[in-house]
Order: C-alpha cells, then structure tokens, then sequence
C-alpha cells in the first residue's frame, strides 16, 4: 500500500488519529498557502499573467450558465428581422404613451392604496412609498362592496391617474404590491419580500424632492423588458439630476432588487454612494393584461331572444354595451397615442373586464431547473 | 320501551356521547337538539315527543317525533317542508305544532328565524367578489427566502450602480455640462476623452513597444491607456500648451489647478465659487448644504481667490455656463 493512500480513519487509537488527521490538513493548507503566495508575487510582476488567469477561469454561476430562453432580447444572436419585431413590438405596446408626454418632467400620478383593514407596517411601507415616487398620493383603502381593486383602478384611470399601486398586507406585514397600468393595463403582482424602511438604514441619506434618475438592470427577456418598462413609467421621463438621486431596480434571479441612492462623483474611477432607502425585494407571480377583473356574480342573465335571420354579432354587441365601451377605448387608445393622451381624462370611462386575462403566471412548475429564469 | 326519565338519568348523570362539558353550563351537539343546550326540555333523546327546525341546502323542515314512532327509529322523525316566506313558515309552525308545549313552539320559532336570518347573509355574500385565500407555502417560503439571499450577493448592487453611473458619465448621458457632477472630476473626463484619442495615434506609431499588450486583452489595453493617461497628467503642462484650440486652454487651466490643489477638488469649493459668481440661483435648490455636508472641509478653499484673482474671467465664464437648467439633449433622453 503506497504511502500516498494512507487514510488516518484507518488508525485505531483516537489520539494518534486525530494527531495526523490535524497535521495532515495543516500541511494541505500550509502548501495552499504558499501556492497562493507565490502566485500572487508572480502576478504583482506581471500583470499580464493575472489578465490571463482571470479570463481563463470563469466561475460558473448560476447567471452565466442560465438556461437559454428564446424571449432574450440579445441584438447578437438574434437574427434582425426578429429584433425589429421586436423593437416594433416594445414601442407600439401600452407603455408607448409615456415616452411620448408633451411635458417630460411632471411625474405620473401614482395612486397608493393598501389591501383592506391595514395596520400600522403597511401605512409606514405606503409612506416611504410615496415619497419615492415625485407623482405619489396615499388614500386609505374603503371598505365594502364596490371597492374591489378593479373599480378602484377604473375610477383612478378616469381621474388621470397613470398607475394604481395596491399594497397587500399579511401578518400585520405588507407582503405583496399589485401595480395596475392605467388606463387599460397590464397588471403585475409582485410577492415582496425583505422591507426596510429608511428609518432602519444606517446612516441613510435625506431624500429631496428631485425627480430621480433611474437604473434599469439585468431585464434581458420580453416580458422583462415588459417589467422594466412598467416601472420606468411610474417616475417622469426625465430626471433632475441636481438631486443626484438614483433609483435602481435590480434584477438578478427573478428577484427585483430596489435602492435608492444619492451619488457623487469622486473622480473619473469612483462614485461615493449613499443610502436613502427604502430597500425592499419584488419577484413577479403573475402579469395580467387587463386592469384587475370585477366579477359581478349578482348580474341578471342575459333576455332571453329569438333566433332570427339577422347578423348573430349584431345582437351580441347590443347585449353587452360595456365591453363594447372597453374595446373602444382601447382602439383609440392604440390609434392616436398623442391625441388620446391629452384628452384622456374627459373622454375615458373605463370598466373594469369581467374576465382575467394571464400574460404570464409563476407556478412551481415553471421552475425545472434552478438556472430558469424569466425576466 | 321508552322511558324518558331513564334516558335522561343516564345522560345527566352518566355519559352522553352528544354532550359538550364547560365550566359554566354544558351544550349539545346532537343535530335534533333546537336550542343547543344540554338540558332536560331541549333533549332530542330524553323527550318522546319533540320538534325542531332544521336546513337542508337552503330548504327549512320541521321535524316531529311522537310516542307512537318510538318503537321504530327509522320511522321516528316525521318531516315537513316549511315555506320559503318566512311568516308563511311560522304560521305553519302553529298550525303543525297546536297543542304543544309553549317552549317547543317557541324555540321552533326562533330557529327559523335564524336560519332565515343566516341564509339571507350566506347569498348576499355569495354574490360578492371575496378576497381569494392563499395557503402560505413554508417550504416554498424558505427556498426562495435563500435564494433572493444568494441572489443578493451574486448582484453586487453598489458596484453595478457604481458601473452604471460612471458609464453614464463617460458617455455623456448627463449632457455637455453636467449638474451632477464635480467640476475637476468632469474635466478629468474630458482630458481623459481627449488625450485616449491623442494616446491611440500615438501608440499606433510605437506598436513594437505595445505588442504584447495587444495580444492579450482588449482591457488590459484599456488598463494601459489608464496608465499612461495618468501620467501624462502628471507632465499636463507642455500636453496642454501644444494643443492650439481655445477650449483646450480652459482644461489646462483646470489641469493646473488639479495638481496644485490634488486629484480630488472639494465640492465645498464649487460650492464656494458658485456663491462667488452668482448667488440668485443656488437659492432655488437646497443642494448646496447637503454638499457641504457631505464633504469634510479642507485648507484648500483659502487659495481659490487668489487664483480667481489671477485667472478670473475663464473660471466666470465656466460656472455661467454651468448653472443653466438641465441639459435635455437627445442623447440624455435616448440612454435614459
């Protein structure tokens, strides 16, 4: 048995195995060490050698050997007839309006609701919110019928209002952000997780009241470009950059990471940042495409009608006159966007749909390996 | 045989399977009880003769016993469909029950109230959109808790903010005259735009010097131009006076103020100037006192007028320039 095979586990006596299983491992770390050492001096000689080493090995991570996902909006691999589909595709959907604003410094009206009965964690979380967004407003959520997050969203989209953000709360906890386009959609649901508020950030900055610049990251595929795009909308298109205040939303993993900061530039290599919080965490569950559904289960069913000669879709349309409405809308929506927007807030009257309408949904399922991900 | 007092011995004193014991007083769960109380009167089993009211899928029976179906427990409760009008069943109620004891009609009558009362409740919010209930799925919870964790620190969030930033500035995203940043760190900039261009023309010309650099990376390449960037900083003086332009002249100015005053100019400083040359719009922000702040003090301010004296028209002329509103360039608008 050569010496090199020698296991210490194969010694009886408990003192002496212990004694070389100790000095064995000293020694691999001792020779490590040096290895290490002897490198890094190398190195310091030649950096050429670091380059070289660096490129060579490339941990693997969970980021770069993510499995492929057609929808990855990649202007290399992608042939071009595809990309401007898809260029053609993100500037003609609901999002479009908003980069074409006659005034590109007032913020969108954000309306920040909670789920019913909240507590106190959750009005603390909607106040931090709302001084986040420059367009922000906090009004406490009504209790009863008719003031279901569909009719809310309705009712906020005929008065101007350009997103409708409802925070859920369980547990005494907020837990999950429901952020309604207006007027005509889409929705996301976003499950949120890891709150802190500024107060608990140590050594936080102060927050001005400058519109902030804004940082988009790692949003590769369509339907996170979607994401991106949705949240860019909530703040106004163009920043003041005295404020020298930066919001990030970070996507890494499907977890959508948002900080703010206040940054200054030290020299050509170095930023100083600096905290001003809220930090919080969003992972996306569901994306609707429609403003939240309102199911009227009392409704009286339809008359009952004869068959005759006539068109069927004739008689369909004058069944239902809302959804009529809806469809409408949302034509001229898509037609004149320029036109529309100036005049939205007299013409719309917006109904919430009947049915829900997925774009896009999380389940466990999806998950097939831990290098899937979607946005 | 049927003898109530017996039943009711051993249900009061012994055991009854149906009998929920409290402190203060006892209930019954047997489903013929009509007050729900373990007592004597309201015994379903003890009591050969009995009625009460019970619901099935929204549809009210009255159920009667009687000493002549003892004998046959199949056969025991007798079943009478109730109105839907609720008055209707009461009066039927009367009808059915005549020459019963007051208390059983009594409580006959009270339980269709309520369950009248409950059914009214159970459609009206049947007809209303509940809040959808959620289980909270704790493994599940716990898995993604640890991977929002790793992903946290796979995201290296300072640093790619950092990254942003400064490619933002470096491609002018900010527009021509920055607001957001310091005036010696945007000269810095442009020198650095300026002399990398000079530095390329250069370089192309000593290739033999630079070969192996040109094989490995293309960021080394970079790290080179760093390199050599930093020092012809240090020899600014003849770079700058062999360059022709008059824009030029201002950034070797700058320059010399660099290296007198070191690499980093504090902002407090700017902030000094702009009070200096004019004081009218730096009341429209409160900028200036988180800026001083921010920055600990440094001697440095005491040399500035005597440069101003020396230099002052271009540094005027400079900070005018600068305090202009927010550049709105197309290229801003385009890489925001």
């Amino acid at each position: 048995m050569p010496a090199a095979r020698f296991e210490p586990s194969s010694i009886k006596n408990k003192i002496k195995r212990q004694d070389v299983f100790r000095k064995g491992k000293k020694a691999r770390t001792q020779a490590k060490l040096q290895k290490r050492l002897a490198q890094a001096k190398l190195e310091a000689n030649d950096p050429a050698q670091k380059k070289k080493r660096l490129t060579e090995h490339i941990p693997k991570t969970l980021d770069n050997t993510r499995e492929f996902d057609p929808s990855i909006i990649n202007h290399d691999s992608n042939e071009d007839s595809t990309q401007d589909e898809i260029a053609a595709d993100i500037a003609t959907d609901p999002f479009a309006s908003y980069f074409t604003t006659d005034d590109p410094t007032t913020p969108p009206k954000i309306l920040i609701t909670t789920s019913p009965k909240a507590s106190k964690a959750t009005y603390n979380f909607c106040d931090e919110l709302v001084g986040v967004f420059p367009g922000a407003e906090f009004i406490r959520r009504k209790k009863g019928k008719g003031f279901e997050i569909g009719w809310i969203a309705a009712w906020t989209a005929n008065r101007g209002y350009k997103h409708l953000c409802v925070v859920n709360e369980d547990h005494k906890k907020p837990n999950a952000i429901t952020l309604v386009y207006l007027p005509h959609g889409p929705t996301a649901y976003f499950k949120l997780t890891s709150v802190e508020l500024t107060k608990q950030i140590y050594g936080h900055a102060r927050a001005t009241a400058h519109n902030p610049e804004l940082i988009l990251n790692g949003f590769t595929t369509r339907l996170g470009h979607g994401i991106g795009r949705m949240f860019q909308t909530t703040f106004p298109p163009v920043p003041e950059f005295q404020g020298r205040q930066v919001v990030t939303l970070h996507n890494q993993r499907d977890f959508l990471f948002f900080r703010r900061h206040r940054y200054a530039f030290r020299s050509t290599e170095k930023v100083a940042l600096q905290e001003i919080g809220p930090r919080f965490t969003l992972k996306l569950r569901w994306l609707k495409k429609n403003v939240p559904a309102v199911q009227n289960f009392g409704e009286d069913p339809k008359p009952l009608t004869f068959d005759t000669d006539d068109d069927p879709f004739e008689q369909s349309d004058e069944v239902q006159p809302e959804q009529q409405n809806v469809q409408t809308a949302d034509m001229e929506e898509e037609e004149g966007e320029g036109e529309s927007s100036a005049a939205l807030p007299q013409s719309l009257n917006i109904v919430p749909p009947k049915q829900d309408e997925y774009i896009w949904q999380w389940k466990p399922e999806l998950e097939t390996t831990r290098r899937t991900f979607f946005l | 045989m049927q003898s109530d007092d017996v039943i009711w011995s051993v249900i009061n004193q012994q055991f009854c399977s149906y009998k929920v014991k409290t402190t203060t007083q006892n209930f019954c769960r047997n489903e013929y009880n009509v007050t729900g109380l373990c007592n004597r009167q309201s015994c379903p089993l003890a009591n050969s003769r009995y009625a009460t009211v019970r619901e099935n899928d929204g549809i009210l029976y009255l159920y009667v016993k009687t000493i002549e179906r003892a004998h046959s427990p199949a056969n025991m409760w007798e079943r009478i469909k109730l109105s839907n009008n609720y008055s209707k069943a009461l009066e039927q109620i009367d009808a059915e029950l005549i020459h019963w004891p007051n208390f059983t009609i009594h409580k006959c009558k009270q339980r269709i109230t309520k369950i009248t009362q409950y059914l009214i409740k159970m459609r009206r919010l049947k007809l209303r959109q509940q809040p959808k209930l959620i289980g909270i799925k704790k493994k599940l919870d716990r898995r993604e808790a640890t991977r929002e964790r790793k992903a946290l620190s796979a995201a290296h969030l300072e640093r790619s903010i950092e990254k942003e930033l400064l490619e933002r500035l470096k491609s002018k995203a900010y527009g021509d005259a920055p607001l957001n940043v310091n005036e010696s760190v945007w000269q810095a900039i442009l020198d650095r735009e300026r002399t990398g261009k000079n530095k390329e023309l250069e370089v192309e010309g000593e290739d033999g010097l630079d070969m192996e650099a040109d094989e490995t990376d293309e960021e080394e390449w970079d790290e080179n131009e760093e390199e050599l960037e930093d020092e012809e900083e240090d020899w600014g003086d003849r770079e700058f006076v062999s360059d022709l332009s008059g824009e030029s002249d201002d950034d070797g100015l700058s320059d010399l103020e660099q290296t007198n005053d070191g690499s980093e100019q504090s902002e407090e400083e700017s902030d000094e100037e702009e009070e200096h040359s004019d004081a009218s719009p730096k009341k429209k922000t409160a900028l200036g006192k988180r800026k001083a702040a921010s920055q600990p003090s440094k001697p440095t301010p005491r040399k500035r007028p005597e440069k101003k004296a020396k230099r002052g028209p271009h540094v005027e002329v400079e900070y005018e320039h600068e305090m202009e509103s927010v550049p709105l360039t197309k290229s801003a608008l385009a890489s925001w």
